[in-house]
């Protein structure tokens, strides 16, 4: 079944790690300007199915389409360039560059892809703290300085969709409200999102819509208030 | 005061004092200076590959090779002049390192490492058999200097030796060469090379084209390469079939990491301090590698960044010192 109009749609995806697979046909579809979130227990295949639609494990079977373009085993850099921005779980810097270096590298590594919005001003009022780091090697930043750093170098990709892995793992309670802020700001502003986290509270506060994955499979799919609403399904499914 | 010294024009300086060499030191120090300087290229340009995108190579002297025949082919057998021969020596390794490249940037790690050896050695037993052009295993001697008459009627250098033109040419050259390196390193094509380094993938996702930019840089370095080749030949005064043999690649692989891989400066330095050392340890011990190879185990240990490196925290440590 393939909705008209879905930004990104997967399917029935299968993707393993040399002999051990890791998703048994997973299905999930991103519309423009929603945040659906991946939510599921640690080692139930969020981060890889991340990495399959990003072309950095590609699946065996199964497709991804973009814009309705099979884009399944394109080489990460054109997927990127095509419009999809990651931003990696260890979500690592570059280094031995500075912010800005960082982050002009990646305007540069981005030529032709998408729409020209984001500029490197831009991304700075989004994160003022960035700002006034800017002359600061990535390699001496705090963790929440770096997820801002890595959020910010994917939007100078200027991607239509970012994929977000585990943004608020290892981060402080505090540093994960602001992030929420951040992110919620990016979805007003009209960007589509999609979200993999274990943290339930701080994903059902932004998302659409919810696909819950367990053992490399979807086991439930639907809006995101059928989850806060219902507690006893939000226990069924995600307890740990 | 380290601040100030910080902003000092170092390299002119350098230059200027690498230009007066053969005005105060004798013929032999001329000759030691323009080898160093032959390699400090030759390992500058491989550290584009080590030190700045992350790929280490054991066959970069298949390009100096390349480079060193290419003049001394053109210059002895076509009698080219210099002007052409030089550049020539560029193009052609770049070219050669084009071909190769494509290959060994689709392997990586020891496989990549493993591939630029073995292409290499294939350039090696080709100068070595083929006898019409490369003259085989004998080499090819008696490669002519280049025509620096016009240095005669200079100032000042006009009565030095035709070697001692040729070693001001040499500096003119190298340190043309590694400016125009300098400005690579630190352009934004040099940033994407660290992306690289640092991290492959993290660079392809936010969309590097990874294979193109490491084949972009192994030509670039092949290039260098051929040009500290082409004025090897001439300062060597002949061409032979070891200037791409694997001890050439390891040789100036050491001098990367010896000065220090992580800085533009370093390998420079690291050629300065094996020659130097080679020269010194050859007269009082035949066993030279022995000993050699112990002074770079120890450095290795203990200063890991290389010469450029220890000398890197030396300084901050002075500046620490003077500031308290």
């Amino acid at each position: 079944m393939m909705a008209r109009g879905a930004l990104l749609d997967v399917h029935a995806i299968e993707t393993a790690y040399g002999l051990s697979r890791v998703l048994f046909g997973v299905s999930i579809e991103v519309h423009p300007g929603e945040c659906v979130c991946l939510l599921g227990r640690n080692g139930v295949g969020k981060t890889t199915t991340m990495r399959s639609i990003m072309g950095l494990t590609p699946p065996h079977a199964g497709r991804v389409l973009w814009r309705g373009r099979d884009i399944t085993g394109w080489p990460a850099y054109r997927v990127a360039r095509a419009g999809l921005g990651f931003v990696p779980e260890d979500r690592r810097i570059f280094a031995d560059l500075t912010v800005w270096e960082n982050l002009d590298v990646a305007s540069r590594a981005a030529r032709g892809g998408g729409s020209k919005q984001f500029s490197i001003e831009r991304v700075f009022d989004l994160f003022p703290k960035l700002r006034e780091l800017t002359g600061r090697n990535g390699g001496f930043l705090s963790g929440g300085e770096q997820q801002m750093l890595t959020i910010a170098r994917t939007l100078m990709g200027n991607p239509e969709l970012l994929l977000l892995d585990e943004p608020s793992e290892g981060l402080a309670p505090i540093v994960v409200d602001h992030l929420g802020e951040q992110i919620a700001r990016l979805k007003r502003d009209g960007l589509t999102i999609l979200l993999a986290e274990q943290n339930v509270e701080f994903s059902l506060a932004l998302a659409d819509r919810v696909y819950v994955l367990e053992k490399g499979a979807l086991r439930f799919s639907g809006p995101a208030s059928a989850l806060r609403d219902n507690e006893a399904l939000r226990h069924e499914l995600l307890a740990l | 005061m380290m601040t100030r010294l910080g902003r000092a024009p170092w390299p002119l300086l350098v230059v200027a004092l690498a230009l007066l060499v053969p005005a105060v030191g004798s013929r032999f120090y001329t000759f030691l200076a323009n080898d160093v300087l032959i390699w400090a290229l030759f390992a500058t340009s491989l550290n584009l590959l080590v030190g700045y995108t992350g790929l280490v190579s054991f066959g970069h002297a298949a390009y100096f090779g390349i480079g060193a025949y290419t003049t001394g082919i053109l210059m002895k057998k076509l009698a080219v002049p210099f002007v052409l021969a030089f550049p020539a020596a560029g193009i052609f390794a770049g070219l050669a390192a084009l071909v190769f490249g494509f290959f060994c940037v689709r392997l990586t790690r020891i496989y990549f490492a493993m591939l630029t050896l073995a292409f290499a050695q294939i350039v090696w037993a080709i100068c070595f058999k083929w006898n019409e052009v490369t003259g085989g295993e004998q080499g090819m001697p008696e490669i002519p200097y280049p025509a620096l008459d016009w240095m005669d009627r200079l100032p000042w250098v006009g009565d030095l030796r035709t070697s001692d033109h040729f070693y001001l040419l040499t500096v003119l050259l190298v340190a043309l060469c590694l400016w125009a390196l300098r400005r690579i390193v630190g352009s934004p094509f040099g940033r994407i090379l660290t992306t690289i380094r640092e991290n492959p993938e993290r660079a392809e996702f936010i969309g590097v084209n990874v294979r193109r930019y490491e084949l972009i840089a192994f030509v670039v370095a092949g290039a260098f390469a051929g040009l500290a080749g082409g004025l090897f030949g001439i300062f060597n005064r002949g061409v032979f079939p070891d200037f791409a043999y694997w001890t050439k690649s390891s040789e100036v692989l050491i001098m990367t990491l010896l000065g220090g891989m992580g800085t533009f400066y370093g390998p420079p330095l690291g050629a300065l301090a094996l020659i130097l050392l080679n020269q010194q340890i050859v007269s009082y011990t035949e066993y030279w590698p022995f000993v050699l190879g112990t002074i770079l185990v120890v450095l290795l240990f203990v200063f890991p960044g290389g010469l450029a490196g220890a000398a890197g925290i030396v300084s901050r440590r002075l500046a620490r010192a003077l500031r308290a």
